[in-house]
């Protein structure tokens, strides 16, 4: 049986079921609100994001693999392609752009022309340094970390902040082996 | 929540046998070793308790796969065997029979492993592992109250 080619974005996207555009921004919207209104320290809803996100890229990761048919990508060049073509279309129907990698070939950014997270979206004056789309970093992460690729990922450019576009810098820092879990002696 | 009954995951290739059902049993471990979901039909000889059982299968599926990846004869030398791999290394098998079973494996890159032992003359059960894989994801990952890492129940 011949081995099942993967699937672009854009086939994936057709066929996903889809929320409305709206309601997904002005959902988000309010969860930061809220956020702000809970916590009010900026760093502190940070980093809350940023947990979010990972929760969510932990299992997110499952749904990519299982509707995208990709195998195991070769290097991190790949993996990161794939992030930014299948991976952005599929669930929020953007496409990234991978630019600025780095000598060794373990840092790039990923650029986003329009965020889907974002739109009526201003920052006031008190939220200077709240980085609106953290969620976004936190998913990388984590959908990361369970194919074994520990990253770091953080925010260059941000729109809301006065820049022309979002970029995103992913950092490979290590790959991880698989290992054998149990203990010899159990 | 009940995963799901035995005959839907029935393999639809023509088997010798009169019944419908082929699976004796399924099993699915995460990438730390912890079995997920144990299900079986027909398991007519036990020989060893639960946690043993998982122990062992999952010992037997990471040693074949290391040691199918190191006799792999299109690939360059890797080290040696023992020596955990890197994730992009490496072949996977997809199954193995016997006279009285076939044991067959998927394994995705975010180290879920679906195996699923059923009858020796079934056919390539590769299709229904995907299809299982993605009622793993529709079902068990978008459950909210569902934690990673935890016996699905």
């Amino acid at each position: 049986m011949a081995p099942v080619a993967p699937r672009s974005g854009d086939a994936i996207f057709a066929n996903v079921e889809r929320v409305n555009a709206e309601l997904f921004t002005l959902t988000y919207g309010a969860i930061v609100r809220q956020l702000l209104t809970d916590l009010e320290e900026v760093e502190e809803v940070n980093k809350q994001l940023d947990e979010m996100g990972y929760n969510i890229g932990v299992r997110l990761i499952d749904e990519f693999l299982a509707k995208s048919n990709v195998s195991r990508c070769v290097d991190f060049k790949e993996t990161a392609e794939v992030i930014a073509k299948v991976g952005f279309k599929m669930f929020l129907g953007i496409t990234a752009t991978v630019t600025n990698w780095d000598a060794d070939g373990t840092s790039c950014s990923l650029v986003l022309e329009d965020n889907p997270l974002v739109d009526f979206v201003e920052l006031p004056d008190t939220c200077q340094g709240l980085y609106y789309c953290n969620i976004l970093s936190g998913v990388i992460r984590g959908g990361l970390e369970m194919v074994s690729m520990k990253t770091e990922v953080t925010w260059l450019r941000d729109m809301l902040r006065g820049d022309d576009a979002y970029e995103l810098q992913v950092k490979l820092l290590k790959q991880v082996p698989e290992e054998y879990p149990y203990k010899d002696d159990e | 929540m009940q995963f799901f009954g035995g005959s839907e995951i029935s393999p639809s290739l023509p088997a010798p046998t009169a019944s419908g059902n082929n699976a004796l049993m399924m099993y699915v471990f995460n990438r730390n070793g912890i079995c997920l979901l144990y299900r079986e039909w027909n398991r007519p000889l036990r020989t060893l308790n639960a946690q043993q059982d998982h122990k062992l299968m999952f010992g037997l599926l990471f040693s074949l796969k290391s040691l199918t990846a190191k006799m792999d004869p299109t690939s360059m030398d890797k080290g040696n065997l023992g020596v955990p791999q890197l994730p992009r290394q490496g072949c996977s098998f997809h199954s193995f029979h016997t006279n009285t079973y076939k044991l067959s494996f998927m394994e995705t890159p975010s180290g879920i492993k679906i195996i699923l032992v059923t009858h020796p003359r079934t056919g390539d059960l590769r299709e229904p592992l995907k299809y299982i894989y993605n009622l793993y994801v529709e079902h068990v990952v978008k459950n909210p109250l569902y934690t990673p890492g935890t016996l699905i129940k």
